[in-house]
């Protein structure tokens, strides 16, 4: 499904991140591997170290840590914000909406829409999408983003599939009406028969959470987990991503007239640093060209890896000029999107730590 | 090529003979889905390539002749 927007800018980024960092050394004794050979994939997948929020700290928490900041800086005003998105896949509560508590924390107007979007891996770009029709409206001037997940939490320390990588985080992106033109070309596709691939099987409706959940249980290839934990099929999300990807963005280069070179910079999310270079080579975008630098130092925080790449690879520069970056998010869901669009000139493009 | 590949997934797994006939490497567990991980890595570097992320499938690394058919694949004479 393709989509094209007009007239709509992102101004602002900040990315907030967890002060407490972990090496992938300091977990490796947890995963069923002989040392030598989890360094090797150490090197392979980019696993340095990342980033993980204390006990009780919620996504909701780094969202109002961010807006907090973004408030005593003056960055931002809460009498402009006309609509609050909260994409995330760790709310507080089942109910209300994320987006609800962090409007009533800081007494944000009544004419404000507070949505909250379930999405992951490509929270980013249905954040953004969703936020550029809510712009449509005469109503809604600037769209509040939150990206926001700490998901370390239902990710089990025996999982070597899926903790290594795993980051909590949050990001805060501006999105407004501009005079200028500044055409947008996005798309999206879903794939529910590949829904669970990519899931935790209890603490839902369906399987609510019970001392028998929490049982951890070894799988096939040594890893230990418990219902409650997140589950990621690698292997099917590895050939998902190298099927679908590639055609996608050339259909974006296509319905955008895009040339590749003419692109800046590819934001893309991070799931692991392998992934991403074969993702690079097979569209013959060079690998400088598409930062992988995320999932190496502060891990995947699912929906907020592409704007943590921006603040961290772009940071100041995407302040002073413009750039023209092309997005692009995929996995739970199954969900794939990307965004071409200029970016630049923003008000702040930064990271924080919480 | 082969003396090259067996160097590769020697160095990966030392516990197992790779020169062994008739062996499925994927079957008998001497190659799991992360070792896959390292050997492509290893793989590109040594020969200069980047196999393609569609190709990285059991199937084309069960075995000696296998991987050989893919680096031909992706280039390497």
């Amino acid at each position: 499904m393709d989509f094209q927007f007009k007239h709509k800018k992102i101004s602002g980024i900040l990315t907030i991140l967890p002060h407490k960092s972990v090496t992938f050394e300091d977990e490796m004794a947890n995963f069923n591997f002989s040392p030598a050979k989890s360094m090797k994939l150490k090197i392979a997948m980019g696993y340095k170290e990342h980033r993980l929020a204390e006990i009780g700290q919620t996504s909701v928490d780094f969202c109002i840590y961010g807006l907090q900041y973004l408030f005593d800086s003056g960055l931002l005003s809460k009498e402009d914000i006309d609509a609050i998105l909260f994409v995330s896949q760790s709310p507080d509560y089942f109910m209300p909406a994320s987006s609800n508590i962090i409007q009533g924390h800081f007494g944000i107007k009544q004419d404000c829409l507070c949505m909250d979007i379930n999405q992951g891996c490509a929270g980013f770009e249905v954040g953004l999408i969703q936020s550029f029709m809510l712009l449509e409206q005469p109503s809604i001037n600037k769209v509040i983003l939150l990206n926001a997940d700490v998901l370390s939490p239902k990710v089990s320390p025996k999982d070597r599939n899926s903790r290594p990588l795993t980051g909590d985080a949050a990001a805060i992106t501006i999105v407004e009406k501009c005079e200028e033109e500044n055409t947008i070309y996005a798309n999206i596709k879903m794939d529910g028969t590949g829904a669970l691939v990519l899931n935790i099987p209890a603490g839902g409706f369906r399987l609510p959470s019970s001392p028998e959940t929490a049982i951890m249980e070894e799988d096939a290839a040594g890893n230990f987990r418990s219902k409650d934990n997140l589950v990621m099929q690698g292997d099917e999300v590895f050939n998902f991503v190298q099927r679908e990807v590639p055609p996608m963005i050339e259909h974006l280069y296509k319905q955008s007239g895009v040339n590749r070179e003419d692109v800046d910079w590819y934001m893309f999310h991070q799931p692991n640093k392998f992934m991403l270079n074969k993702l690079a080579d097979k569209l013959g975008v060079p690998r400088e060209k598409m930062p992988a630098n995320i999932v190496e130092n502060f891990g995947n925080a699912s929906g907020v890896t592409v704007p943590t790449c921006i603040s961290y690879n772009l940071g100041e520069q995407l302040c002073n000029q413009e750039m023209l970056l092309c997005m692009a998010g995929f996995g739970v869901g199954l969900t794939w999107s990307s965004i071409m669009m200029k970016v630049g000139n923003l008000k702040f493009n930064k990271i924080i730590e919480f | 090529m082969k003396e090259q590949i067996v160097k590769i997934l020697t160095t990966l797994r030392p516990e197992f003979d790779f020169t062994q006939e008739g062996i499925d490497f994927i079957e008998e567990g001497m190659i799991d889905s992360f070792d896959m991980v390292s050997l492509v890595s290893d793989l590109d570097n040594t020969f200069g390539i980047s196999i393609d992320g569609m190709d990285i499938l059991p199937e084309n690394f069960s075995s000696i002749d296998a991987i050989e058919k893919l680096l031909q694949k992706n280039g390497v004479k």
